[in-house]
């Protein structure tokens, strides 16, 4: 079973190809969106190279949700509610929510797709 | 003008390996401004041909039951040029399909020399989306494209290539890739 860091290594090679950024970029908390400039066709390529790359398999929807806020009721004001998070929480299991937890603007949540959630998400599929 | 920028499939290997030919000649008017008494085959319209031969594999593999779209090219090198009279040979490989769309890899090739490497993402439009915006229709295939394309033709030399091969017990190899 390979150590956080082997994944992250081979993440951060994966996204170099995906997405044309450089090295020193792919930080473990850098967002795939706001600072690594992926857009939503991106994510599918980044699917493709990670099966590849990792020899898993990735069932649709599973490391990116589609619609992630599927009920508008778990939005007030352009924040997520409690029921909201706790969802989003359950659909995001590799998130870290403990910063977005306490800002919880609706705008925000594509910064959970960070490069540290597609290396938790790759180790749990490696150890399953 | 049509926009078809490839000429017919010479192999078609469903779910697996397209080859078309793609010839240049003058009487595409592009090639006269691109470039006055230089006419070269722009770039972007090489990719375009690559993505239709992969589009179409990409398609035919699903049965054309989805709506496929250029998504991404998440890389092409060009190593030379095509000019007005040369015939460019196109090859594409699947490499990976799911259900929100697929990879391949594409290769031009001209007089035998690999002249473009890229890889291509295509992604399934969303089918009912794709509907509202597009009507049910599958505005990518058409069945008289594929006719003009002799897909049914070059997917039964690929058969028949196959059976060969088998009677004398050899592997199937693609040629020129």
């Amino acid at each position: 079973m390979p150590t956080y860091d082997e994944i992250f290594e081979k993440v951060q090679a994966t996204l170099v190809d995906a997405l044309g950024v450089d090295d020193e970029d792919v930080t473990q908390e850098a967002t795939l969106q706001g600072d690594l400039g992926a857009e939503s066709i991106d994510f599918l390529d980044i699917v493709f190279r990670l099966e590849r790359n990792f020899g898993i398999k990735i069932p649709r929807g599973e490391l990116f949700p589609e619609n992630l806020v599927a009920d508008p009721e778990w939005v007030s004001d352009g924040k997520l509610t409690g029921k909201g998070i706790s969802e989003l929480k359950s659909r995001l299991p590799y998130a870290d929510l403990s910063k977005f937890a306490a800002n919880p603007d609706v705008e925000k949540i594509g910064d959970l797709y960070t490069v540290d959630m597609l290396v938790h998400y790759v180790q749990s599929k490696l150890a399953a | 003008m049509r926009w078809i920028w490839i000429d017919k499939f010479l192999e078609f290997r469903s779910g697996q390996f397209a080859r078309a030919i793609k010839n240049l000649t003058l009487a595409e008017e592009h090639l006269h401004d691109h470039f006055p008494g230089y006419p070269v085959m722009p770039a972007s319209l090489i990719i375009e041909g690559l993505a239709q031969t992969g589009g179409i594999l990409v398609g035919e593999a699903a049965g054309f039951a989805e709506k496929v779209v250029l998504a991404k090219i998440p890389r092409a090198d060009f190593l030379g040029v095509a000019c007005a009279g040369d015939q460019l040979i196109y090859e594409v490989t699947l490499k990976d399909l799911r259900s929100e769309g697929a990879v391949v890899e594409a290769k031009a090739f001209l007089e035998g020399e690999l002249l473009v490497d890229a890889e291509i993402v295509f992604a399934h439009l969303d089918n009912s989306r794709a509907n509202q915006i597009f009507g049910p229709k599958n505005f990518v295939f058409t069945q008289q494209l594929l006719g003009i394309l002799d897909l049914a033709k070059a997917q039964q030399r690929a058969r028949e290539a196959d059976e060969l091969a088998a009677n004398n017990g050899q592997p199937h190899q693609p040629t020129g890739s």
